[in-house]
């Protein structure tokens, strides 16, 4: 895809993900925002795998999710990827659905392997499954993307420690470093320190990527990842993302994490982001 | 009264650990993975047979129970190991999210349950797993009587697909089933035949209440002794068949009364034929340390608590 296709899908990520909680009133938009670049790059141009979906993923790249609160853009980028009709993504978080609020394997989502929301397991998991692709023999990548407020649970630093401690070197962990959690600024709730030279002395491979919310240099950042792996070392990107990207009035600030846009909020969302590849 | 030979003490970890060899060299897809305690747990044959299979994890327990969540995803059949306070209350939620959950092939196995442990004391000592783990929506959940039923029950998990707590312990214990006896899970094995009373026992309390019922058939009392070591799914023909012709119970768990397998036996009775009830398991408390004899005493759990249990629940008819 060139990078004007991959842009226009973005822009049609952005209207699903406001669609999908403004008919709930729930959900997770600014988190979801941020990412939609990202995931748009991973599914359409670096990631090996089949929309026919099988929950071994032999031969596949895999993709963890694990600060599954951004199911919207998750949702959506799976369905445009394939794994599902657009049309359910007009079921989110509705009584019967697939499309849980936070990603699940237990209605048979195709696309999900994990069940995600409770932070902090997703390292672990996508860990797992890296060591079974090695066992397998596979020449393969293991993806995985966490909240930089998700990286204040312990877990995710037991990971870090094995990970680099046990060389899995077929790994690539991104985490979506906007700086905010539900609470308000990471600095303010809990501070990360430096997360780089955290990584680094855990023995990872650490790219920071400035500007995550520009598709070329996610792209140039996922291929230099990439091209670092089987080198000894789990490599983590550092993607400095804006929570809400693309809807003016949601950047610069935490307040929609985890709040739903209203009538007039969702009109103006949608005008910002005007229709590309069809609305579900 | 069919009568049982302790073919000699073994610990039921090593069961386990003679079970897992075992699987080991019958499927290439089994995995072990060990938060340090490799030891303790009786992995060494299944590592030393198998060492690219095998992931010394560290100190991580919900590392570890993640990870082996992950491991799935590509057809592996990881086995954890570590104690069974690790292997549950410290990682619940890892448990509940990315295993049960997610419905993944993983065996939690879980050495030193329950009190017998002994001298390490209650924060080695866990009395609560059972509730936990039956608490989980799809999750197996199992406590053999012996070194022989461990090892089967090892391999008889290996063989079905979705996830499993095994539970297991410390001390040498008396080895009485038989052995390569079929393990079937969700079957109760019926011990003895008996018209008085019904004793479930599961686990260590087994043996206890053979004992229990070789001093009360002496008295004339005829005991029924069913041994469940799959307290989900529970074997609830098996229990109902039994105290309709018995007309009592007595539940025996090295475990807590509270969301043990007496309460799971409870409801089924209550549902079903509701039946007086004694329950040898401890009472809303932590252990304490000790050798595990002084313990089972102390906290009742040994073959005088089931006779004293067995002499209450008959008056009670």
């Amino acid at each position: 895809m060139s990078t004007q296709q991959l842009q226009d899908q973005v822009i049609q990520v952005r209207r699903d993900i406001l669609r999908m909680v403004h008919k709930v009133s729930s959900g997770h938009p600014g988190g979801s925002l941020g990412c939609a670049e990202f995931l748009v790059c991973l599914y359409n141009e670096v990631m090996k795998h089949d929309t026919n979906f099988k929950m071994d993923g032999f031969n596949e790249d895999l993709f963890f999710l694990s600060n599954g609160h951004i199911s919207p853009v998750y949702y959506s980028v799976l369905a445009r990827s394939g794994y599902f009709p657009v049309s359910e993504l007009n079921t989110f978080r509705l009584l019967n659905t697939r499309l849980q609020g936070h990603p699940t394997t237990h209605e048979g989502l195709d696309g999900i392997r994990i069940a995600s929301g409770s932070l902090g397991q997703g390292m672990s998991v996508a860990i797992g499954a890296a060591l079974t692709k090695k066992l397998n023999g596979e020449d393969t990548t293991v993806y995985s993307l966490h909240g930089d407020g998700e990286l204040q649970e312990g877990q995710i630093w037991e990971a870090a420690m094995y990970a680099a401690g046990n060389k899995v070197d077929n790994y690539i962990a991104t985490v979506d470093y906007n700086k905010k959690q539900i609470d308000g600024a990471t600095d303010d709730v809990l501070p990360l320190g430096d997360l780089k030279a955290k990584f680094e002395a855990f023995g990872w491979d650490v790219l920071d990527v400035k500007q995550g919310n520009d598709i070329d240099t996610i792209l140039k950042a996922l291929a230099e990842a990439k091209s670092r792996t089987g080198k000894g070392k789990p490599v983590c990107i550092l993607l400095h993302t804006e929570m809400g990207n693309g809807i003016d009035f949601m950047m610069g600030t935490h307040a929609w994490h985890g709040k739903a846009p209203n009538d007039e909020q969702l009109a103006e969302g949608l005008r910002q982001n005007p229709e590309t590849l069809g609305d579900y | 009264m069919k009568k049982y030979i302790d073919q000699g003490k073994k610990d039921t970890r090593s069961g386990f650990g003679a079970g897992l060899a075992a699987v080991g060299k019958a499927n290439e897809n089994v995995v072990a993975l060990c938060a340090d305690l490799v030891g303790s747990l009786k992995m060494d044959e299944f590592i030393g047979n198998n060492p690219e299979r095998f992931f010394q994890m560290g100190i991580t327990e919900a590392n570890m129970m993640s990870v082996a969540a992950g491991m799935t995803i590509g057809g592996k059949i990881p086995f954890t190991g570590t104690f069974a306070n690790f292997s549950t209350g410290r990682v619940y939620d890892q448990i509940r999210q990315s295993i049960a959950y997610s419905d993944k092939n993983v065996k939690i196995c879980a050495s030193h349950a329950g009190l017998t442990l002994g001298e390490d004391g209650a924060t080695h000592q866990i009395l609560e797993d059972i509730g936990l783990m039956k608490m989980l929506p799809g999750m197996v959940v199992i406590n053999p009587c012996d070194y022989n039923q461990t090892k089967a029950a090892t391999e008889a998990i290996a063989e079905y697909v979705g996830p499993v707590y095994l539970r297991f312990g410390r001390p040498k214990v008396a080895n009485f089933t038989p052995i390569n006896q079929k393990f079937e899970i969700g079957k109760a094995l019926q011990l003895t035949e008996g018209t008085d009373v019904t004793i479930v026992a599961t686990g260590h309390l087994v043996w206890e209440s053979l004992k229990a019922a070789e001093v009360l058939e002496a008295k004339g009392i005829s005991v029924e002794v069913i041994n469940i070591h799959t307290i989900k799914p529970l074997d609830k023909d098996a229990i109902l068949a039994s105290v309709a012709k018995t007309g009592c119970i007595v539940t025996a768990e090295e475990h807590n009364h509270l969301g043990g397998l007496g309460e799971s036996i409870a409801r089924v009775l209550a549902q079903n034929n509701p039946t007086p009830q004694e329950f040898v398991a401890t009472n809303d408390t932590f252990g304490e340390s000790g050798t595990p004899e002084q313990l089972m005493k102390k906290y009742g759990l040994d073959d005088t608590a089931i006779i004293n249990a067995v002499e209450k629940v008959i008056s009670r008819k």
